[in-house]
């Protein structure tokens, strides 16, 4: 037999090297969606938004920068983030201050595993994998490498758009064959041909050819296959350029206006689906509260996240605002943490996705003491 | 070709080269990379003096990104770079010159860093890949690409004469990740007042971009006085201070076993052994951090020729894929472009701690589709010949009959060979 349709000869290739796990994209319980984009450097929560409002500010960091936009009279957002500010107005966008995991390294490359885990040390599995185990929706990586926060045991698809003429279908599936024994690469060619197959459908080639792998291309692709009846209900995406060690009011623009209409744009490829969404933004620790010697800040502590969504109970920003003055920086350095991201996170999972606190303990190992925040969720 | 022969091409070489003959003895083969002084390469290898000058005038023109005159030396350099790969006589030393150049990551990423790229590799990587870990990170330290991507050339002694009067200030970035990523690794155990005392150690550590020729030039105004605690040893204020430190750091016994486990995990399988670890680890604090036996003693590990058990990146995959054909010049891929391609972007890690090297890192879905999608569009270039020929050439013994079966059923040449360049034994090392 010759499948002449991509998506039956996918279905037959993915049978034969996934067995159970041919239905991961297929199968969406329920309508919430969830999505996490990791900012890979480490934002500066204090330049994104700034407590003008606290006395302290002005010796660390010199003038209030002007243009900031106003998040209810202490806090202002960076001028850069006008999507962002719309939806705080509207609310739907929550800043949550003064957070951080809860480990305290200054590593990019430990904080991120760890942030990506859910726990104070490297697991080999990510927290949101564990969730798509927990509640058996079906996930997508979108870029061309699937971040430690998606690995693990649950199947989890990976897309990035792709620009290249293909290989005929049979070929594709002699190939896949041919590398189905391979524990490492079988597995990656059956789900990524699974995942084409499925993203040919909901994009229905409309993936924006132009700038195709910028964050804003990225995000608004994968807005429209969570949109989808058969869409995946989980995602992840990643953006980084955070890392301001130096001229730092330049270099964070960027990065910032990236963001802001990445989130825009997967707000507008999300249509209807906005309104039964959650996304949290977050980001490995936040940068030294002083400015460095060369216009930049440092590795950090805490820093601020984003949720955003027409879910999310937004309009107000949410810290335990631990204070910049003399005595109030964590080891006289960084902005102190207050609020665990774990706490954040699980706020989101009970009210959005109705986890329960075993499956919570499940998915962020040993965070009895990181209690679930209330008042995230609509 | 006899099976131990394949596995060495594969595991410590670049893949074989379809028009050169095989080794006759692969052990010789490989510990003779290492003992014999590298040869000079044809084409006149890049030089930090030209890039820094097309930096220069760069900032002074600011043209459109990707129309810099150090992004045109760039690509010509890459180009020369990643040929030398297709080309040399010593594969084993050029995955070395690979492998510490990805140890001590430097990244397009950083704009300024893109003229000097590939002298990078050239001045402190190339040169010293057989000899001493002190040296090769010393001229790291130095060389104008790092101490422009982790930001050092501009961070200055808050009590230096140019701290004081332009209220400038210390930067950490480079001093951490020397700590970190280059030498002893947070299982040290250091603590920011480490990294702090180590940025100031470093602080003078910079460029003279004006220069004739512009270069390194350590700036005492800008240099931190008063001497320095690190890991507790006291350093005195001064380049020597520098250099003492350094080199302490590159001597550590921590250093020697991140390296050690990061040689093992690139060169003999994801999760290293321990014994292997302690093996080459041993050799590297006996001989005071000799890159060379260190490179030798991995060829001497017995887990070292058990085949099949390391992904190759993207980059490996790709020259492994040309040798294979073996080219000439005038119809090989844009060679640059196909890694952008493929998710490694020359010289472009995402972050100071490199490409990643284990299997998981590369095994993302989209990613392996690329190779696929690559490979049947180069495939193309196979022209009239038989791809069993080149499968056999390439492989020997490592190639499996479930892949000589597929080639054999494949419609047409090309879909071969796409075959053979997809399979798992070619996609392995």
């Amino acid at each position: 037999m010759k499948p002449t349709r991509r998506s039956t000869l996918l279905g037959l290739t993915a049978a034969a090297s996934l067995g159970p796990a041919t239905l991961a994209l297929a199968a969406a319980p329920g309508e919430r969606r969830f999505v996490v984009v990791i900012l890979r450097g480490a934002l500066d929560g204090l330049a994104a938004v700034v407590p003008h409002g606290d006395p302290g500010l002005v010796a660390l960091r010199g003038a209030v920068p002007e243009g900031l936009l106003d998040l209810g009279g202490f806090y202002g957002l960076h001028p850069a983030l006008t999507n962002l500010h719309a939806m705080y107005r509207d609310g739907s966008m929550l800043p949550v201050h003064a957070a951080a995991g809860p480990y305290r390294v200054r590593s990019h490359f430990e904080a991120q595993d760890y942030l990506e885990s859910g726990a104070d040390r490297r697991m080999t599995s990510g927290w949101l994998n564990r969730v798509v185990g927990e509640i058996g929706a079906s996930a997508l990586a979108v870029g061309v490498s699937v971040p430690l926060l998606l690995r693990g045991a649950a199947p989890v698809g990976n897309w990035a758009p792709h620009g290249m003429a293909e290989p005929a279908s049979d070929l594709y599936a002699a190939i896949a064959a041919l590398n189905q024994d391979d524990t490492v690469i079988g597995p990656a060619i059956a789900a990524g041909l699974q995942e084409r197959g499925f993203s040919t459908r909901a994009l229905s080639g409309q993936a924006a050819e132009k700038n195709r792998n910028t964050f804003p291309a990225l995000a608004a692709a994968a807005g429209t296959m969570l949109a989808a009846a058969d869409g995946p209900r989980i995602a992840a995406l990643e953006l980084g350029g955070w890392d301001t060690h130096s001229a730092q009011a330049n270099r964070l623009k960027e990065p910032l206006e990236q963001l802001d209409s990445g989130l825009a744009a997967l707000k507008t490829a999300l249509g209807s689906a906005w309104m039964q969404t959650a996304i949290l933004v977050m980001t490995e620790f936040g940068r030294t509260a002083r400015m460095n010697g060369t216009g930049g800040t440092d590795h950090g502590t805490g820093g601020v996240a984003f949720l955003l969504g027409g879910a999310v109970a937004g309009g107000k920003v949410h810290a335990e605002w631990p204070g910049l003055g003399q005595g109030n920086l964590f080891e006289d350095r960084d902005l102190a943490p207050t609020t665990d991201l774990r706490s954040v996170a699980k706020g989101v999972l009970t009210a959005h996705l109705r986890l329960g606190s075993a499956a919570l303990e499940r998915v962020f190992p040993g965070s009895a003491a990181a209690a679930p925040m209330t008042g995230l969720i609509a | 070709m006899d099976m131990r022969t394949a596995h060495a091409l594969a595991r410590f070489g670049l893949g074989r080269r379809l028009t050169e003959p095989p080794p006759a003895d692969p052990g010789v083969w490989l510990i003779s990379q290492i003992r014999t002084a590298a040869l000079p390469r044809i084409d006149p290898p890049a030089a930090t003096e030209s890039g820094l000058l097309a930096l220069r005038e760069d900032r002074a023109n600011k043209p459109k990104p990707g129309e810099s005159r150090a992004r045109a030396l760039f690509v010509a350099q890459a180009a020369g770079e990643l040929g030398e790969a297709l080309t040399t006589a010593a594969p084993f030393r050029e995955r070395l010159v690979w492998f510490w150049t990805n140890h001590f990551t430097i990244s397009l990423r950083r704009g300024e860093c893109t003229g000097v790229a590939c002298a990078f590799i050239e001045e402190a990587i190339r040169p010293h890949v057989t000899g001493r870990f002190a040296t090769m990170l010393l001229a790291v330290m130095r060389h104008p690409a790092m101490l422009l991507y982790l930001d050092n050339a501009r961070s200055v002694g808050p009590a230096s004469p140019a701290g004081q009067r332009n209220r400038l200030g210390l930067n950490e970035n480079l001093a951490r990740e020397c700590l970190e990523l280059h030498t002893v690794s947070p299982a040290a155990g250091y603590t920011q007042a480490d990294v702090t005392a180590l940025a100031r150690i470093l602080t003078g550590w910079s460029i003279d971009i004006r220069g004739d020729p512009p270069g390194y030039r350590f700036r005492p105004m800008a240099h931190q006085p008063g001497a320095q605690t690190l890991m507790g040893r006291t350093f005195p204020p001064g380049e020597e201070g520098g250099l003492s430190a350094l080199s302490f750091l590159a001597d550590h016994p921590a250093a020697y076993r991140f390296l050690a486990t990061k040689l093992v995990r690139h060169f003999v399988a994801d999760d290293p052994a321990p014994a292997d670890v302690r093996r080459i680890e041993g050799v590297l604090r006996d001989t005071s951090g000799d890159l060379g036996a260190a490179a030798a003693a991995l060829v001497g590990l017995e887990s070292a020729w058990q085949p099949g058990t390391k992904v190759r990146t993207p980059q490996e995959f790709m020259i492994a894929a040309i040798r294979a054909l073996d080219l000439p010049e005038g119809n090989r891929p844009n060679m640059v472009g196909v890694l952008a391609v493929l998710g490694q972007p020359f010289l472009t890690a995402p972050a100071p701690n490199g490409w990643p090297d284990r299997a998981a890192d590369w095994a993302a879905p989209e990613g392996m589709l690329r190779r696929v999608d690559w490979a049947h569009g180069f495939a193309g270039r196979l022209g009239a010949r038989d791809p069993m020929d080149i499968a056999e050439a390439t492989l020997g013994p490592l190639l499996r009959p479930a892949t000589r079966e597929a080639m054999g059923r494949a419609g047409s040449r090309r879909d071969a060979l796409t075959l053979l360049l997809t399979s798992p034994e070619f996609q392995r090392r």
